[in-house]
């Protein structure tokens, strides 16, 4: 099962990729779509049996292909490790990558290479899937480069164009600077740990948690090295503050590209990571310090520039990368579930307001400027609805899916109480009040108002097609339930026999809904795995033991100790999200009501006093100029990175031939010039001569030093030397 | 030993197809069919080579830890110079890759070269002949032979089909490596008169005292190093490359910069382990200076064949990189890499060659947006320039890799500052690509070339299949790796002094404050 989740895809680029020509644009469609949908219903089926394990004993499992290095201690092979964080992974990367397959028919219709565009997706789904499903850190950065590669492709993918190229060219390198810190990770990781394989790494990581090594010439402590290392890494990939650079620019790719690759899946490999190492980030204060406070701060960094964006589709990639900052302070204060759970319901309601935004593209004409939109609403009503239905997720409106996921992240932050959970909680409230402005500036200045739009553009604006639309609907349902749905199973408070109405009403839930959530497609497939699921809620005790865990399948599965069993790992002391199922009221109902002031505001100013926003911006001029810029960070790094390579490499190049050529040969040629008088027939003679030269000298310092050194051994010896040289 | 004499055949059956090829004569008016038969003469003696060195690397016996197909004539006296040939787990790739390349640039040539057409026929035969003797030399003068030989043909192939300014090219080439090979042949010559022998695996078995090892491996790091070519002795790659054929760079990128490499992991490090222990941080510090600095010029390179140049010299300083931190990562890795730089560098100057042969300029502001009317030569590009660039799935990952591995593991710091060329090395490869595959349509010879022909394709396919093959199953060649390289970290792992450099401590607390600023004079001083 797990092969064909994971295999299919490349099946599809393989085919799609080698035989377009051959089997036409329709071939390539049908081949890649079919696959990533049987992909998807794999993973599905995988999610059931990894997580609805009889009892308690754990569904992970290890399946070895084959050795990929094997060089001295150092072993790497390639195998798929199926656990509980992998499946969800799975489920989210292929669920997502089949609706965008999908849409992407209908988006691209009008596009020359449709054929290479769905196989890129396709290798896209592959690597990402080799990323979530490696069970040691060299094929996960296997992975991590693939989708960096596929992500190139992608970005890139209008080719003609400049800017598409430059920001493709440039969210590869700006990625690399993340992945040269992942790979000195995974050497770090070997050396302290003798070995990459997870199984063996998050064994007991407790050993080392005194162990310090040097590092750059300090004595460091070991983990937190690890872990730092490992985070720049992620800090790349998720495009979190100081490596974000290449996000926004990376809007330039077709808007299915965004969708699935830079809010749904590859931007979130960076959460995955940290939280795939959450047994060693425990033991690293430090580190889980530091990622605290880079996701805190990106998180309110993105929003602000969020506010003042006026292309549609990077407003929604500066909301990704906040919403990302979330992700990751939430593991940052050791609440590994909830920014899995954010994760998930993040990929159904981004890719969700992606591919709306799309949509709205592709009805405009391909027009991308927030003001040359408004007044559509009418004219695209489903569009507008699933605009409607992502926003309110987004913001954390109740019942939709970002409210439950939103919440316990800032709830966690909280319970942490530390000086940096209180800074990230704070950071996140805000955030959540910008969030909401916004998403609802965004809806109002696309939909309402006068169409600000050119006639001609007006009269073509035209509702998608419905292979358009079918996706959004898939994923608006995924919004809408997601958060609703998994609350228990992902973050649900883990003392169940007590758990109270809350949690047990949630997991009753669970059982009517999970067949209305799987595609249509899977009906059949979720509604016996169902059985199952509800054969456990029946037999759900009071009776909660570790030891036995074979006689005892009296569990409720749907709590989050036996959903994730130990794919994720929190020390008892950092149980975060446990606290926060006993923070005060406040608490919990601030970020809705931060989001509640956020749409209120938005409306005040861009529906009923439309003048209102440029006044602000005046009174706030420098702020604005800051958040317009994005706080300089292309300029500052383009001063500093950018030109100053290209200095240095003149300079370098300089000095090459000006200083080691005029020393080096040049200064020797011109000496023994000077000595011959006569530089023009040097120059100007046969080639031959100059092996000749060669061989003469050769001889004729091999028989000086053998003469001198050692008489006896000449007579002999030497002859042959010139008689092999001649030959 | 019932097996034939293998490494023999494969040496001289070159040689006598030269000869042959050189007799080849006929009536004026006849030229055409001279050529042509010259040609697939050569073409087919390259191709015959090959399958016997497919043949040996069959026969070969991973497990072995010895030298095997050794062949051993009595030459000059008693204890004088031998003939003797023999491989294990490293020379038998090189071996490989030599018989590999040779019929591939043959055949590249086949249409491409218009003068001269025997003599540049004779020079590859001659070529192939001296490299497989290089690499299958056990005995120090009978290497020495063939390694200076080499010289002789490159330096022709350079002079007389090379560009305009091939006479400045090949002379500059012929001056740094003259100073290495008569500073090497110096060494070679002192170790016989020390230890009375020109064999190398006795050479291996009897060290000399530190005192003269340390001469000694400046002599042979003389020669090596500007093989390499490490900086700041690499200038002379750059003006040769861009100077050469196609066929001539192929052949240079893909064999003969590895002759230095394989030179420190036959002479350097298992003859003078102490000496080699000494030198070793500045050999690392060279290589990371040359990772940084070639990969920043590169950058800036306006012409093709400079640029794919200086990214060779920072993908050779992996090389000394790994061989320098002495151990069975740092190592295979750096062998590994030059197996596949060997790979990935030909095929990008057969890449180059291509587009050269239609438009005859490498200038980079020349071409741009071919992606258009050359789709199936922008998807080879990108697979060889992702494995330049070192993606995971490539062959040019697991050597880069492993090699950086090996230099964390003997030094944090200078593997962090390694590291940072995995940046430099995208940028380069990166920008040259888009600058000559992607973007508009700005000139009009560029956009009107036909895109991959039939000969072309038949040339850089296996080279596409070979770069995925050996970056997805690298235990292949990693596993008949090993018994040779243990032959050499075992040296290493006997010495009381490496200590310091190649065990990182894993218990809790080390003491060493020393791990980064790799003194060799402490190093050999403690017990």
């Amino acid at each position: 099962m797990e092969l064909v989740a994971v295999f299919l895809p490349l099946f599809a680029f393989v085919i799609a990729g080698l035989f377009g020509k051959q089997i036409g644009d329709k071939g390539c469609q049908f081949v890649t779509t079919a696959s990533v949908i049987v992909a998807a219903l794999a993973s599905i089926s995988l999610f059931f049996t990894v997580i609805f394990t009889e009892g308690m004993v754990n569904g992970m499992y290890v399946t070895t292909l084959s050795n990929w290095i094997v060089s001295g201690d150092f072993n790497v092979k390639w195998s798929l490790r199926i656990d509980q964080l992998t499946v969800v992974m799975m489920c989210v990367v292929n669920i997502v990558s089949a609706c965008v397959h999908v849409y992407s028919i209908g988006y691209m219709s009008h596009d020359k290479s449709k054929g290479r565009f769905m196989a890129y997706l396709s290798l896209f789904t592959f690597a990402m899937l080799m990323l979530v499903t490696s069970d040691n850190l060299l094929q996960l950065f296997f992975g991590w480069e693939g989708v960096g590669v596929a992500s190139y492709l992608l970005i890139g993918f209008w080719n003609h164009k400049h800017s598409a190229n430059a920001a493709a060219q440039k969210a590869f390198i700006v990625n690399r600077v993340g992945d040269f810190g992942l790979a000195l990770g995974i050497m770090a990781t070997f050396v302290v740990f003798g070995s990459i394989q997870f199984s063996q790494i998050f064994q007991d990581p407790s050993q080392y948690a005194e162990t310090t090594f040097n590092f750059l010439g300090f004595e460091l402590h070991a983990l937190t090295v690890i872990c730092l290392l490992l985070f720049t890494g992620a800090v790349g990939k998720s495009a979190q503050l100081g490596l974000h650079t290449w996000l926004p620019d990376a809007m330039e790719g077709p808007t299915p590209v965004s969708a699935l690759i830079h809010a749904a899946t590859m931007v979130t490999a960076g959460v995955f990571l940290v939280a795939r190492f959450s047994p060693v980030f425990e033991y690293a204060p430090t580190a889980l310090m530091v990622v605290t406070i880079f996701g805190a701060t990106t998180a309110f960094v993105a929003a602000t520039i969020g506010l003042t964006q006026y292309d549609i589709k990077r407003v929604i990639a500066y909301s990704t990368m906040s919403q990302l900052g979330y992700m990751f302070f939430a593991l940052g204060v050791s609440a590994y579930g909830a920014a899995i759970f954010h994760l998930m319901t993040h990929a159904f309601f981004k890719a969700l307001l992606f591919l709306g935004a799309g949509s709205v593209i592709h009805a405009l004409s391909d027009e991308q400027d927030m003001r040359n939109m408004g007044g559509i609403w009418k004219k695209i009503p489903t569009t507008y609805a699933m605009m409607w239905i992502g926003s309110l997720a987004l913001a954390g409106v109740w019942p939709f899916a970002g409210y439950f996921s939103k919440d316990i992240i800032l709830e966690s932050a909280w319970a942490d109480h530390s000086w940096f959970g209180d800074y990230a909680y704070l950071m996140g409230i805000t955030a959540a009040f910008m969030t909401a402005f916004y998403s609802w500036r965004l809806i109002i200045m696309t939909f309402h108002g006068k169409p600000r739009a050119s006639k001609e553009v007006m009269s073509h604006v035209h509702e998608s097609p419905s292979v358009m639309l079918l996706p959004l609907v898939v994923l608006a349902s995924g919004a809408i339930l997601a958060g609703m749905m998994f609350y228990g199973g992902f973050v649900g408070s883990s003392s169940t026999s007590h758990g109270g109405g809350h949690n047990a009403a949630l997991s009753g839930e669970v059982s009517e809904i999970i067949p209305a959530a799987g595609d249509d497609e899977h009906h059949g497939q979720a509604s016996t795995e169902d059985a199952i699921e509800t054969h456990h809620e029946t037999e759900t005790s009071h009776k909660v033991s570790h030891e036995n865990s074979h006689d005892a399948p009296m569990v409720n599965t749907w709590s989050r100790d036996y959903f994730w069993h130990d794919a994720l790992f929190v020390l008892p002391e950092n149980d975060t999200i446990e606290a926060a199922h006993g923070a005060p009221f406040w608490v919990k109902k601030l970020p809705l009501l931060a989001g509640a002031l956020g749409i209120l505001m938005a409306y005040i100013m861009y529906m009923f006093l439309p003048t209102l926003p440029s006044k602000v911006v005046g009174i706030f001029k420098p702020l604005h100029t800051l958040f317009f810029n994005k706080w300089f960070f292309d300029q500052i790094y383009n001063a500093v990175f950018v030109k100053n390579a290209v200095r240095l490499g003149r300079v370098f190049w300089a000095s090459d031939k000006n200083i080691i050529d005029t020393v080096g040969p040049d200064g020797v040629a011109g000496f023994s010039n000077r000595l011959a008088g006569n530089l023009s027939k040097f120059q100007s003679g046969f080639v031959y001569q100059y092996a000749l030269v060669m061989i003469i000298t050769l001889i004729c310092l091999v028989s000086w030093f053998a003469f001198k050194a050692d008489p006896s051994f000449y007579t002999v010896k030497e002859i042959s030397i010139i008689q092999e040289v001649s030959e | 030993m019932d097996m034939p004499p293998l490494l023999s055949i494969m040496i001289f059956l070159p040689l006598i197809c030269a000869i042959m090829v050189a007799l080849i004569r006929g009536e004026k008016g006849d030229e055409a069919v001279i050529e042509k038969n010259v040609k697939h003469l050569s073409l087919f003696s390259a191709l015959f080579v090959f399958a016997f060195s497919v043949f040996m690397y069959l026969k070969y016996d991973p497990l072995a830890t010895d030298f095997q197909f050794v062949e051993k004539i009595t030459w000059f006296g008693e204890n004088g110079i031998n003939y003797h040939l023999g491989i294990d787990g490293i020379s038998v790739y090189f071996v490989l890759l030599s018989a590999f390349l040779t019929p591939i640039c043959i055949y590249i040539s086949w249409f491409s070269v218009k003068k001269r057409v025997k003599e540049y026929m004779i020079a590859f035969l001659m070529l192939e002949s001296f490299m497989i003797g290089t690499f299958a030399a056990l005995d120090s003068i009978l290497f020495y032979v063939f390694f200076e030989a080499v010289l002789i043909p490159m330096f022709l192939i350079i002079g007389i089909w090379g560009g305009p300014r091939r006479v400045y090219a090949s002379y500059k080439f012929f001056l740094y490596t003259l100073l290495g090979s008569v500073l090497m042949l110096l060494a070679l010559l002192t170790l016989y008169a020390k230890v009375g022998a020109t064999d190398i695996p006795t050479l291996i078995a009897n060290p000399v005292d530190f005192g003269l090892q340390k001469w000694l491996w400046l002599a042979f790091f003389a020669s090596f190093a500007v093989k390499m070519p490490m900086w700041p002795v690499h200038t002379w790659l750059p003006d040769a490359h861009v100077e050469a054929p196609t066929a001539g760079s192929v052949i240079l990128a893909g064999v003969l910069l590895k002759m230095g490499g394989y030179g420190f992991l036959r002479f350097s490090l298992p003859m003078l382990p102490e000496a080699s222990l000494y030198f070793a941080p500045m050999v690392l510090w060279l290589s990371v200076i040359a990772i940084i600095y070639t990969s920043l010029v590169a950058l800036v390179q306006e012409d093709m064949k400079k640029l794919i140049a200086y990214s060779s010299v920072a993908h050779m300083g992996f090389v000394t990189l790994g061989i320098f931190s002495f151990n069975q990562q740092g190592i295979e890795g750096a062998i590994f890499q030059m197996i596949s730089h060997g790979v990935i560098s030909a095929a990008l100057f057969l890449c180059v060659g291509v587009v050269y042969d239609r438009l005859h300029t490498r200038e980079i502001s020349r071409y741009g947006g071919i992606v258009k009317n050359m789709p199936a030569y922008a998807t080879v590009f990108m697979i060889f320039m992702l494995g330049s660039v070192g993606l995971p799935g490539t062959s040019g990952f697991v050597g880069e890799f492993l090699s950086l591995l090996g230099a964390f593991k003997a030094n944090t710091l200078i593997a962090f500052f390694a590291t940072s060329g995995v940046v430099l090395g995208a940028a380069y490869m990166l920008v040259l690509y888009r600058r000559v595959v992607f973007g508009p349509q700005n000139n009009d010879d560029a956009s009107r070339m036909p895109d991959l022909t039939s000969p072309e394709k038949i040339v850089l396919l296996p080279l596409v299949a070979l770069v995925f093959y050996l970056g997805i199953f690298p235990t292949v060649v990693l596993s008949k790796l090993e018994p040779a390289v243990t032959n050499i970290t075992s040296i290493y792992d006997a010495l009381p002094a490496n200590r310091e450099l190649s065990v990182v401590p894993l218990d809790n607390v080390s003491d060493s404050g020393e791990l980064n600023d790799a003194e060799g004079e402490n190093k050999t001083e403690q017990p």
